[in-house]
């Protein structure tokens, strides 16, 4: 997501929260609602209990449905731990772009980091390189219950429906993908990695066993590096 | 222990330590440059290739169903600026009529 509002340092560290709380609310509705669909998809795939404790222990869409798409199309555990761990590669950069704005003891600096996820991330984003942790944890709070609950409705109301393809739920998944694609390619080298990254997959998927397609599709983030930006 | 739990309890493990290795490890020093042109870019290398799998794929053939119908509706939805849930959601609901027509 875009930053669209700068916080304001000024404020106490309780309003920056509050704030923070108030900003993120569409996206705890929205996080609600895509991890509903991972708990349908997932259930068939993972059973009941497999996809709750990885929506609280992992709490990303992204290393989420990605592992699950190659788990289900009968990929290798290492190709789906591989391809989450790329997936999340992008947590290791805005974490280094966080730790400078982070004050204090290493378990509140762990804390703070933790609540990183890509839209509470921009949005406490000032614009001038620094970042407002509590704004930050204030637009990811609700966003981790959301994710929870609405895997845990996914998974129940998944016995409740009839056939997942003629509900079209095999269409959230890419969907779903495309929504974080969306929000993430923002200028000519990520286009061109997006770009790469697609032709890559679509070559090599007659040939290759699941999972490797999408892994290969990191050669394109590599020769997209060495375009100018 | 099953493939299903070895990959929750690694990708738990492995995406908190690539939030708290800047934090915690580095302090405040970044990456090389080159190390970290790659890093903002595997996101988008990744999450295009698993749009096209996802879409198109069928096993190891690629085919055109209802699911690119599906996609297609979620990328104008957001173009026209509408909201993730519409987007998302909407890619079901065209699927399913796309099916239920054809």
């Amino acid at each position: 997501m875009t930053a669209t509002r700068s916080p304001d340092r000024t404020e106490s560290e309780r309003a920056r929260f509050r704030a923070g709380v108030r900003r993120g609310v569409p996206f705890g509705i929205a996080v609600f609602a895509i991890a509903v669909s991972y708990g349908v998809l997932a259930r068939p795939v993972m059973g009941s209990v497999a996809p709750i404790v990885m929506s609280i222990v992992v709490f990303s869409g992204a290393a989420q449905f990605g592992s699950l798409a190659i788990l289900g199309a009968g990929g290798s555990v290492g190709a789906a731990i591989a391809a989450g761990l790329l997936l999340n590669a992008r947590y290791l950069a805005m974490g280094l772009a966080l730790a400078p704005s982070l004050r204090g003891r290493p378990l509140s600096r762990g804390a703070f980091a933790m609540a990183i996820v890509d839209s509470s991330w921009a949005a406490a984003s000032r614009g001038d390189g620094t970042f407002d942790p509590w704004y930050m944890l204030g637009v990811t709070v609700l966003q981790y219950p959301g994710w929870v609950l609405g895997t845990v409705v996914g998974v129940l109301a998944r016995g409740a429906l009839g056939d997942p393809r003629a509900l079209g739920l095999d269409a959230l998944f890419p969907a779903f993908f495309v929504t974080l694609l969306f929000e993430e390619v923002r200028g000519r080298r990520k286009v061109a990695a997006a770009a790469g990254g697609a032709g890559i997959a679509a070559v090599l998927t007659p040939f290759a066993p699941a999972g490797l397609p999408i892994l290969a599709a990191a050669a394109a983030a590599f020769a997209a590096s060495r375009m100018r930006p | 222990m099953s493939a299903i739990w070895i990959t929750i309890i690694a990708l738990a493990l492995g995406t908190a330590a690539l939030k708290l290795v800047g934090p915690l490890l580095l302090g405040g020093r970044s990456l090389p440059a080159q190390a970290m042109g790659v890093i903002e870019l595997l996101a988008s290398a990744l999450l295009a290739a698993l749009v096209v799998v996802e879409t198109f794929g069928h096993g190891r053939a690629l085919t055109v169903d209802a699911r690119a119908i599906g996609v297609a509706f979620a990328a104008i939805a957001l173009v026209l600026r509408a909201p993730v849930t519409v987007a998302v959601l909407g890619a079901a609901v065209a699927a399913a009529l796309v099916r239920a027509i054809s």
